[in-house]
């Protein structure tokens, strides 16, 4: 079990190369404790007949995605070693068969950059992807087709995400036909209406022929839902699908999500800055700070009892439509650095309210704090 | 503060009495397009005294902006008061040529607009911008303005070292607190914020609303705080203004708005905001869109999305009624405190 929930790894040494994924510096074991695939390159048979072991649809183990950052050639001479931004550093966690989780956290936190390292769209430098027990790195690239039919993304701003010159219609039955996955036009147009239907805008029928510029920023973002569940996907990753709204259209697409977990059985990765919306609607959460997961578990037991230090300082400043209510802010000073040189031992201590000598120097492991919930502070253990 | 007995400021000018630091009046506002007038602002009145924060809340579209814009009288080219008084400290400045708004903003009304901090001059330094309403206002050199943009940094907790920074080398939340410190800069008495934290982490946004608390007590100020949300205002506010579709549908204490609202919209509005140290809920939404600002309903403007709409409501338009004392709802349910 221990292993099932991890969230740390130890600490890369400094001179650690980064590998490319998949190139020749990859010198990753094809296996790795928790999956039992013992393949080499994952063929779309395996895909197709890959199933959910013990309810957990993804695997994240170790995840590291580092960004090399360009110098110029003088400074390269001055300072030869080679610099990284490290987005996603080292997290692990999983993703269960039907569920909202949220992964939460200020920006830069590397949500963005863990949700498309799930899909790959970006290439780990180090650890492992599972999908239903099979390496996502190891896919080839006829089986990252199908994958993503099977996974698919939506983000913030619903306007740039969508071509305006078509109509809602075509937006729809565009991932349907680009996968060959249609063998008629009338089978096409139910699956279309279907999903539109499914997203919301109802009766489908009468915003077929309508474009993009015809609806409103909600609407936009319901055309976008309909464009990636037309595939029946087993999961989908949303980007802050509801920053640029209002609310009360963001609440409908809120709504909206749980419905299709619900009836659908899509399961939800939920990326938000918004502890609040995250608290509303998941089933577990994820609070990411610098490239690492400090806190996991489920939804209500997080927010109502928040371990690790960033966690209760975030939850503390989370206003309410409450003039009254009299708790207490815990305000961090500073904003959250760039990801490039990490402060030593836990990455949290130069602004922590609780840190400690020891704090600067012992890097924290995950602390089981009860059931699913873990949180990564040595003042815990 | 009598009628009379004040020295008036401007030579010619009477000082007129009204309530509170500023008082608006049965504000109108409208945007001239080719189809017709965007009744963007109708009939909006509110009252802040000396020292207060007040909060203008609503959805976007609601004609906050608009409102704020109305008071310093920099709205854009289409845009007219077509009605209505803003009196601040004894003089009406819907009255007020351009040449004397040019002696009320910045010295008297500073705003900190909406996106400000993103739209800096990137290739000006970021304290010579702080500087320029000094070097206009008050006169003052390129160098002595900049040593009181260097004062200003360290009040609102930058090092002031970063004076000669250019945006781009200062964080969100600092290029935020060198708007604050530009509003400041010639000792306004009110600073109005255009949603001064919307795009700001939850973490900086903490650090911005106590910095804003922290200056008005420092400095005496009062606040007009900007916000489509209602928690910000709730937390941040004495008094707050809820509008929709234009018009003030209600007003009060925050308490009165938080722990008594009475307005359907108001009602409905709260519940769409989530309190994570409550019972954990589905936030609601408000079925239906606000009304085309060209062409607004006659009667009560949410007529059309209310679930409690009685005879009356799609054909009389509202007034505003004292439930209890200082609590204000435009609503056809409620009928005068007696
Ligand atoms: N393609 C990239 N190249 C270099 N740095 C990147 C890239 N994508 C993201 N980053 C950096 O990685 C960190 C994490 O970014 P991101 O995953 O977008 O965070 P979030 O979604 O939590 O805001 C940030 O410091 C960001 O600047
Ligand atoms: N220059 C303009 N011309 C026409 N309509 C405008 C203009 N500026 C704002 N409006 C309209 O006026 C209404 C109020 O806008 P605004 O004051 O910006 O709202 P808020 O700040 O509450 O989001 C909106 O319907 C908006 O579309
Ligand atoms: S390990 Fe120390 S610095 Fe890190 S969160 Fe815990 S108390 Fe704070
Ligand atoms: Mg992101
Ligand atoms: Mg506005």
């Amino acid at each position: 079990m221990a292993g099932d929930e991890q969230l740390t790894a130890p600490a890369p040494s400094a001179d650690r190369q980064v590998p490319v994924s998949g190139g020749p510096l990859d010198r990753r074991a094809p296996t790795e404790p928790g999956s039992t695939y013992t393949g080499g390159r994952v063929s779309t048979e395996d895909l197709a007949t890959a199933d959910v072991t013990d309810g957990v649809l993804f695997k994240i183990r170790d995840l590291e995605v580092y960004f090399p950052i360009h110098q110029s050639f003088v400074k390269s001479l001055v300072a030869p070693e080679k610099k990284y931004v490290k987005a996603v550093d080292h997290v692990s966690f999983d993703v269960r068969q039907g569920e909202i989780l949220a992964l939460v956290g200020e920006s830069g936190c590397g949500k963005t950059t863990t949700g498309r390292a799930m899909l790959r769209l970006e290439d780990a430098t180090g650890g492992h992807i599972y999908y239903k027990e099979l390496p996502v790195e190891r896919f080839s690239q006829k089986t990252l087709r199908e994958y993503r039919k099977k996974a698919q993304i939506i983000f913030q701003d619903p306007y740039n995400s969508i071509n305006p010159k078509q109509t809602i219609f075509d937006i729809v039955a565009e991932p349907l036909e680009v996968n060959g996955l249609v063998a008629t036009e009338r089978e096409k147009e139910e699956r279309v209406v279907r999903a539109i239907n499914e997203a919301g805008l109802r009766p489908a029928e009468e915003y077929l022929y309508r474009y993009p510029h015809e609806l409103s920023g909600g609407q936009r973002q319901r055309v976008c839902i309909a464009g990636a569940t037309v595939l029946d996907p087993d999961v989908i990753v949303a980007d802050e699908p509801v920053a640029s709204l209002d609310v009360s259209i963001r609440n409908d697409i809120l709504k909206l999500m749980v419905e299709q977990k619900e009836k659908l059985g899509v399961t939800y990765v939920f990326i938000t800055h918004d502890l609040s919306l995250a608290w509303v609607i998941s089933d577990r959460i994820a609070v990411m700070y610098l490239g690492r997961i400090v806190e996991i578990g489920d939804t209500e037991e997080v927010v109502s009892n928040p371990k690790h230090p960033y966690t209760k300082a975030l939850i503390s400043v989370i206003p309410v439509p409450d003039p009254l209510a009299k708790h207490e802010h815990v305000i961090l000073s500073g904003e959250t650095p760039n990801p490039v040189d990490l402060p030593s031992g836990c990455r949290f201590h130069p602004r922590c309210p609780e840190a400690i000598d020891a704090c600067s120097e012992i890097e924290p492991t995950d602390v089981h704090i009860g059931g699913t919930h873990y949180a990564a502070c040595i003042r815990l253990t | 503060m009598s009628a009379t007995a004040t020295p008036a400021p401007a030579k010619t000018e009477e000082r007129i009495e009204h309530k509170g630091l500023l008082e608006v009046r049965g504000l109108c506002t409208y945007f001239k397009l080719s189809q017709g007038w965007v009744h963007a602002v109708e009939d909006v009145s509110f009252t802040i005294e000396k020292g207060e924060s007040l909060g203008l809340a609503g959805e976007s579209g609601c004609g906050k902006t608009t409102a704020a814009l109305s008071i310093l009288k920099l709205l854009p080219e289409n845009g007219r008061i077509v009605s209505g008084d803003i009196l601040f400290d004894g003089r009406n400045l819907t009255k007020r040529t351009e040449y004397g708004m040019s002696k009320i903003r910045w010295k008297e009304i500073s705003m900190i607009f909406q996106g400000a901090m993103n739209a800096l001059n990137p290739v000006q330094e970021t304290g010579k911008q702080v500087a320029e309403p000094i070097m206009l206002h008050e006169g003052l050199s390129e160098a002595k303005a900049l040593d009181r943009a260097r004062e200003l940094f360290e009040l609102v907790g930058i090092n002031p070292k970063r004076v000669m920074d250019y945006p781009h080398q200062l964080s969100g939340g600092m290029r935020q607190r060198a708007m604050i410190a530009m509003s400041l800069a010639c000792n306004p008495k009110l600073v109005i914020g255009d949603e001064p934290t919307t795009a700001l982490d939850v973490m900086v946004q903490a650090q911005i609303l106590d910095l804003i608390a922290r200056l008005r007590r420092e400095l005496d100020l009062s606040f007009i705080l900007i916000s489509h949300d209602l928690s910000v205002m709730a937390e941040t506010c004495d008094k707050g203004v809820i509008m929709y579709a234009g018009r003030v549908v209600e007003s009060g204490t925050t308490e009165h708005l938080f722990r008594d609202a009475r307005h359907p919209y108001t009602r409905q509005l709260i519940r769409a905001f989530p309190n994570i140290h409550e019972r954990r809920e589905m936030v609601s939404s408000i079925k239906g869109d606000p009304p085309n600002l060209l062409e607004p309903p006659p009667g009560c403007r949410f007529a059309p999305r209310c679930d409690e709409r009685i005879a009356g409501c799609d054909e009389v338009d509202p007034a505003a009624v004292e439930v209890t004392p200082g609590h204000f709802v435009s609503c056809h349910l409620f009928k005068e405190a007696t």
